[in-house]
């Protein structure tokens, strides 16, 4: 910004940064980053869509990465869903895959679910849990403008690396479950990553 | 009857001949002694430790994807707490997800239906509702179900639960 003002950070625009760095890494969006990483990256074909059972994200994460550590994977989290399996920071810790970038979209709300926030909005801090965890690296980022000048050295970091992003809402994203929730997105995700 | 009990080994030969690569497991008393501490050194599979049962059955199914076999080694309780996982990537969304869940304290020669235990006793009728396949393995010779029962979970990508019976 010309007045050296942040730009708000807002999930969609994060998403439209990430975008513009990938190329052949695998994505794992989470519910409503989910819905919003398909409008910003719709043709995107190494997204591994992980709804269904909250929580998960990083799991799948760490399964695709231990699978294939060809690839980078980079897991679109959300606060609420990283609350409901923090034994996944431990786990990842543990297993230590370079090849895995885990960011939380911490916007302090069940935003699928109401609106209401998670336990501990004010004084939670996920980056501290995952350094705890034994995360190569973890930090918070605030500020567009600091996202955007780290976000191609987060790609080629060694990892388990963990960022949470502290979040302003921005507009709703569009709703497409009829292509997220089903098992032919699953399908199409295992045949496009086997072709990679 | 009970028979001749089926041994670690045993089954250990049929998993890898299933061509599972990763083993997901959280330590369960039922299989500690004959199945998870002789994986920790079999160099024949990768040992993925994880917190809770959930996060295995989202590891194995993402595995699959990258064309990669693994078992959930696990107590049945954490079969119990990770259902909705299951129906979500396993049943919903169509993703093989192999468990070997041990029966902790089921009673040797009683069907898992009839045991003296309310958890025991439930689970085959929750898989059953999930039309997840199941074998029961306990006696000598019931190894014999694994390659079969993994083989078809990839082959028609959905779970499959292979109960063990007795303590190993």
């Amino acid at each position: 910004m010309s007045d050296g003002s942040s730009t708000a950070m807002r999930r969609d625009l994060c998403f439209k940064i990430l975008a513009k760095h990938i190329s052949d890494q695998i994505i794992v969006p989470v519910y409503q980053a989910a819905q919003e990483w398909h409008g910003v990256a719709p043709d995107h074909a190494l997204t591994y869509y992980s709804i269904g059972a909250m929580g998960q994200a990083s799991s799948c994460a760490l399964g695709l990465a231990l699978a294939r550590p060809d690839k980078r994977v980079v897991v679109l989290d959300g606060d609420g869903s990283l609350l409901m399996n923090l034994g996944t920071l431990v786990t990842i810790a543990n297993q230590k895959p370079a090849n895995l970038l885990h960011f939380v979209c911490q916007n302090g709300e069940y935003e699928a679910n109401g609106g209401h926030p998670i336990p501990g909005r004010d004084q939670v801090d996920f980056a501290a849990m995952a350094r705890a965890a034994g995360y190569v690296r973890a930090d918070t980022i605030a500020t567009l403008e600091d996202f955007d000048a780290k976000m191609a050295g987060f790609l080629a970091e060694a990892g388990p690396v963990f960022i949470a992003l502290k979040l302003v809402a921005g507009p709703p994203p569009s709703q497409d479950y009829a292509f997220i929730h089903g098992a032919p997105t699953r399908a199409a995700f295992k045949a496009a990553l086997n072709r990679h | 009857m009970s028979g001749d009990p089926i041994t670690g080994p045993a089954i250990l030969d049929q998993i890898a001949a299933s061509g599972i690569a990763f083993i997901v497991s959280v330590p369960d008393i039922t299989t500690s002694a004959g199945l998870l501490w002789p994986i920790a050194q079999d160099k024949r599979f990768r040992l993925i430790r994880v917190c809770k049962e959930d996060e295995g059955v989202s590891i194995c199914a993402a595995m699959s994807t990258a064309e990669k076999r693994a078992l959930l080694l696990i107590q049945y309780t954490g079969l119990l707490d990770s259902i909705n996982a299951l129906r979500s990537a396993g049943c919903e969304y169509k993703m093989p997800v192999c468990v070997m869940a041990g029966l902790l304290a089921k009673e040797p020669g009683v069907p898992p239906t009839q045991s003296k235990s309310f958890g025991i006793r439930i689970v085959e009728p929750i898989l059953d509702a999930m039309q997840i396949p199941h074998a029961l393995m306990e006696d000598a010779g019931d190894e014999r179900h694994i390659r079969p029962a993994i083989d078809a979970a990839y082959a028609r990508s959905y779970p499959t639960a292979l109960l063990v019976g007795r303590q190993m």
